[in-house]
């Protein structure tokens, strides 16, 4: 881990207020990314992957509060930063890509225009240069055409297109930090590994850092360089790439990375996973989540669980692999 | 030993609405040319089998033509062109219309991608499997639940559960209904399109197995349609590979990942990521495909991207032929297994 | 737990979130109560001209005051709730089902019935809503029954329109094509598999369009079609008081405005809350 990280994420915890009572969707969240680095953050749906992005991009749901912790990007505390200050850093600071590219781009504008805008807007580029600067933009992401690309509409191109789209502008402004939201999910593999190559360039150039969000264990295991697991709105484990696809510790991650076909030669020798997320609404929500599903609870599992330190190979389990 | 399916020279083509000139349209309606339609070859011209017991995977990005052609098979759809010969007969020559009512509607079954989306938010879990054992089975009163109840029981789904409608269960649970609906009139070939797509991986293993174990206990067929090689390596014994509307490799699963023998599957394989990080081969698919309307029948439709691409792909396009070991290449500089 | 029950507590919620849906649901029910039990509750016979007390303002006696024939005008407004809310209930009612399935079947089946009724709701869009329900209510003849098949008519593309465009989304959807697969015909899927899915989102439709209707059949009154005097109808009440309002006699006219004003605001605002209550996705 380098010295000095692009971003600090210490203690971060968020509730969602419903009608069914409050959801404690993310708890003592803390994790680090250096320059140039790339972590993915790895879960299965309701861990609470996509909400801390959320919170750090402050666009969280109306319905959820930040109740505590703190998130430094250059300086700056993200989570209590006013509302301009905020709006200021996103786009100029950290930049964010979708899952469905083309519901996050306007349907009625050129994307060349679109790229354009935020080069005005973000990236100090004077007007008569900026639709030069967009096709540039496009033929960094690996359109072909892109003089002739820049003039199309959203819907005359496919999703992976839309995606590289995305990529463009989100790094207009040579952002210092992108997260990556499920950008692959729903593209097919074969252009998903050239969209993972062009985000992996791009931010090889300019020494941007990554957070990556996937449910997919073997994408971020071939991709990134640490790997956050994520359970229950907890990191239960957080190790650079290799240790943790080898050597697990913490029982959950153990079980996701056997879970994933690429890993067994058959399908019995697939493991399940016991067990479902617990209800995040309980009052008595045990201090470590994965307890009640875990073939390794002791004793010790009822008292709380270590703080995540910012250590090189941090495990939220009192009895690890 | 007749194979349960065999579907032979299959083709659908779409008309789409014609593009270019206002003139051009005029004309057309005019002289009423059908030949000067313009047509999207979604499924052009295929050909494969499926044994009776046999898992058969379908790969293909999307857009290459699986759905339509799953659709075809599943006589939901029409083909312009071909048999799907099963058991002994032509289904091809029942109108889709009509098969809803066919004797052998219920041998060929289908689970569905998103099973949220396929259930009817307004039907019970009960319903939405009661509702072909009905119409097809001719069963009601007791037998209706019995056979429910079964169904739902082969596939671990808790009978409690079945007064809840869709939007109260799992996603999980959902999947299970999907299947148990599609088993319940104990079908010969069951098509998955996707059924674990939309799941997470924890639950897929489950319902992975689960299809594994179904297959053996019934005595099924399955054609599992699928994006990711992971999992089709793991469940099928032979494997398709789709690239707009043909098919450009076929042999057995694990021969066909190992060593891919068409360049489009060996792009495939080398995308596909991997826990160990190993094999992360610089084998990247440049451009886009080419259009599936009206392409020119005497250019490889994987010319463009392909990084061989001699003159010969442009000037013929190669036919389905046998390697060895049962496998079967389109390709004019992969066959004989090299 | 039932459907029904699920629904109950949905739309107690929705109620409880938003005061202004719940204070439409209590209108709306008052509505209800008025047209049913109106003309038995009413202190002073709607009908009876009284010259002495011609043209008198509100007072105890006379809530709303009187008219210049000397009758109740508080009577009057509350016996016209019957027959306005009949008219708009029952042109509704024509319309859903018409409307509603024509809509479904040009939806589901595409082709020539498509055609057709894309073409019958052109050509109705075609005219100014009001001038073509004045013309078929002048053709046909100055009934009240008139007004109910006139406003239903000019109401005809809407429904049309948004039960095709439902029945066509949910024609490809994922339960479509399965409950094909489980062996049902065109009509079997049409009946039980796309109404069910679209029915909710015409009653919507419905209370939107209700306060629509009112309006239509006060205006027809309005300009003296359809109702005719004595009857009483807030239509020709607001016609006949408004020769008033110059000379100072303002609630002649101004209560029966305002009852249908309240009337078609409620009807407005049930449809926004129906339309939270229908819609799953806002259930959590």
């Amino acid at each position: 881990m380098t010295a000095v990280p692009a971003l600090a994420v210490e203690d971060l915890s968020v509730e969602f207020r419903t009608r069914s009572g409050v959801v404690k969707a993310l708890e003592h969240v803390s994790f680090a990314v250096g320059k140039g680095e790339t972590l993915a953050i790895v879960g299965e749906s309701g861990s609470g992957k996509s909400v801390t992005a959320y919170a750090l991009m402050g666009i969280l749901d109306p319905a959820g509060r930040i109740t505590a912790g703190r998130a430094v990007l250059g300086g700056l505390d993200l989570i209590s930063a006013s509302a301009s200050q905020l709006a200021d850093v996103r786009g100029r600071e950290i930049a964010m890509i979708f899952q469905n590219p083309r519901t996050a781009l306007n349907p009625i504008r050129p994307v060349g225009r679109q790229i354009a805008d935020v080069l005005m807007r973000h990236g100090n580029v004077p007007r008569v240069e900026a639709p030069a600067r967009a096709v540039d933009l496009l033929r960094a992401v690996g359109i072909t055409d892109p003089a002739r690309r820049a003039k199309a509409y959203p819907f005359e191109m496919s999703g992976g297109m839309c995606q590289r789209v995305m990529i463009a502008i989100a790094l207009a402004a040579r952002p210092a930090l992108l997260i990556a939201d499920e950008p692959t999910t729903g593209l097919d593999v074969t252009t998903q590994a050239v969209i993972m190559d062009i985000i992996a360039e791009l931010a090889g150039e300019s020494g941007m850092a990554t957070i990556f969000i996937t449910h997919d264990l073997a994408l971020a295991g071939q991709r990134a360089d640490r790997v956050v697991v994520m359970h229950a709105g907890h990191v239960v484990e957080n190790a650079a790439t290799r240790a943790l696809i080898a050597r697990p510790s913490h029982p959950y991650t153990a079980e996701l990375i056997a879970a994933t076909p690429d890993s067994a030669a058959s399908l019995d020798a697939l493991a399940s996973i016991p067990g479902s997320l617990p209800d995040l609404r309980r009052a008595d929500l045990p201090p470590c989540r994965y307890s009640e599903r875990c073939p390794r609870k002791v004793e010790r599992c009822d008292a709380p669980l270590p703080r995540p330190a910012l250590a090189e190979h941090f495990v939220a389990c009192w009895n690890p692999l | 030993m007749t194979p349960l399916l065999d579907v032979a020279e299959l083709s659908k083509r779409f008309p789409v609405a014609a593009s270019g000139s206002t003139l051009k349209n005029l004309r057309r309606r005019f002289t009423r040319a059908a030949d000067e339609q313009s047509q999207v070859h979604a499924v052009d011209d295929v050909s494969f089998t499926i044994a009776k017991g046999e898992t058969v995977g379908l790969v293909g990005e999307s857009g290459c033509g699986k759905s339509t052609l799953v659709r075809a098979l599943t006589r939901l759809l029409d083909p312009t062109a071909g048999s799907i010969r099963f058991s002994t007969r032509d289904l091809s020559l029942v109108p889709a219309r009509d098969f809803a009512k066919d004797r052998d509607r219920g041998r060929i079954q289908m689970v569905f991608q998103d099973a949220g989306e396929s259930i009817n938010p307004r039907f019970t879990a009960f319903d939405a499997i009661a509702d072909p054992v009905r119409r097809l089975k001719h069963l009601s009163g007791l037998a209706l639940v019995e056979t429910v109840d079964k169904a739902a029981r082969q596939c671990g789904l808790p009978t409690e559960l079945l007064g809840r409608y869709p939007h109260q269960l799992s996603g999980g649970q959902r999947a299970r209904v999907g299947i148990a609906r599609a088993i319940a009139v104990e079908p010969e070939l069951l098509v998955l399109d996707e059924p674990t797509a939309a799941l997470d991986v924890s639950v897929q293993v489950v319902i992975l197995k689960l299809l594994a174990r179904l297959k053996t206990e019934l005595g099924m067929s399955y054609l599992f349609v699928s994006h990711d090689l992971s999992v089709v390596r793991l469940l099928c014994d032979r494997v398709l590979v789709m690239y707009l509307g043909k098919i450009v490799e076929a042999g057995p699963a694990r021969a066909v990942f190992d060593y891919p023998l068409h360049p489009y599957t060996r792009a495939l394989v080398a995308a596909v990521p991997r826990l160990d990080g190993i094999g992360l081969a610089k084998l990247r698919l440049s451009g886009e495909p080419m259009s599936p309307i009206d392409p020119d029948p005497n250019v490889c439709r994987f010319y463009g991207r392909c990084p061989r691409g001699a003159d010969i792909c442009r000037t013929q396009m190669p036919p389905l032929r046998r390697a060895a070991e049962g496998r079967e290449v389109a390709c004019h500089f992969a066959a004989g297994g090299a | 737990m039932t459907a029904l029950a699920g629904t109950v507590r949905h739309a107690r919620y929705v109620i409880g979130e938003n005061p202004v849906t719940g204070l439409a649901f209590a209108l709306f029910v008052l509505i209800v109560f008025v047209a049913l039990v109106g003309p038995y509750i009413v202190p002073i016979d709607p009908l009876a001209s009284d010259t002495v007390e011609a043209l008198k303002s509100p007072s105890l006696r006379h809530w709303f005051g009187t008219d210049q024939l000397g009758r109740d005008i508080f009577s009057r407004v509350v016996v016209a709730t019957r027959l306005d809310f009949g008219i708009a209930v029952w042109s509704v009612v024509l319309v859903f089902v018409m409307g509603g399935l024509a809509g479904v079947a040009a939806g589901f089946f595409g082709g020539w019935i498509d055609r057709i009724v894309g073409r019958v709701a052109d050509t109705i869009m075609a005219f100014p809503l009001f001038v073509l329900a004045m013309g078929i209510v002048a053709a046909l003849g100055n009934t009240v029954t008139n007004i109910v098949i006139a406003t239903a008519i000019v109401n005809f593309p809407l429904y049309a329109r948004v039960a095709r465009a439902e029945a066509n989304v949910r024609r490809e959807a994922g339960f479509v094509e399965a409950a094909r697969l489980s062996g049902n015909g065109d009509v079997r899927i049409l009946a039980f598999q796309i109404l069910p899915n679209v029915f909710p989102i015409l009653v919507v439709q419905m209370s939107l369009t209700m306060g629509y209707a009112i309006l239509n059949a006060a205006g027809l009154s309005f300009i003296g079609l359809g109702v005719r005097p004595p009857d009483a109808e807030w239509g020709i009440m607001v016609a006949e008081g408004a020769a008033f309002m110059v000379s100072g006699e303002w609630w002649i006219a101004f209560f029966p405005g305002l009852a249908l004003m309240v009337a078609v605001f409620c009807f407005n605002l049930l449809g926004d809350g129906l339309r939270d209550i229908v819609d799953p996705r806002r259930r959590t």
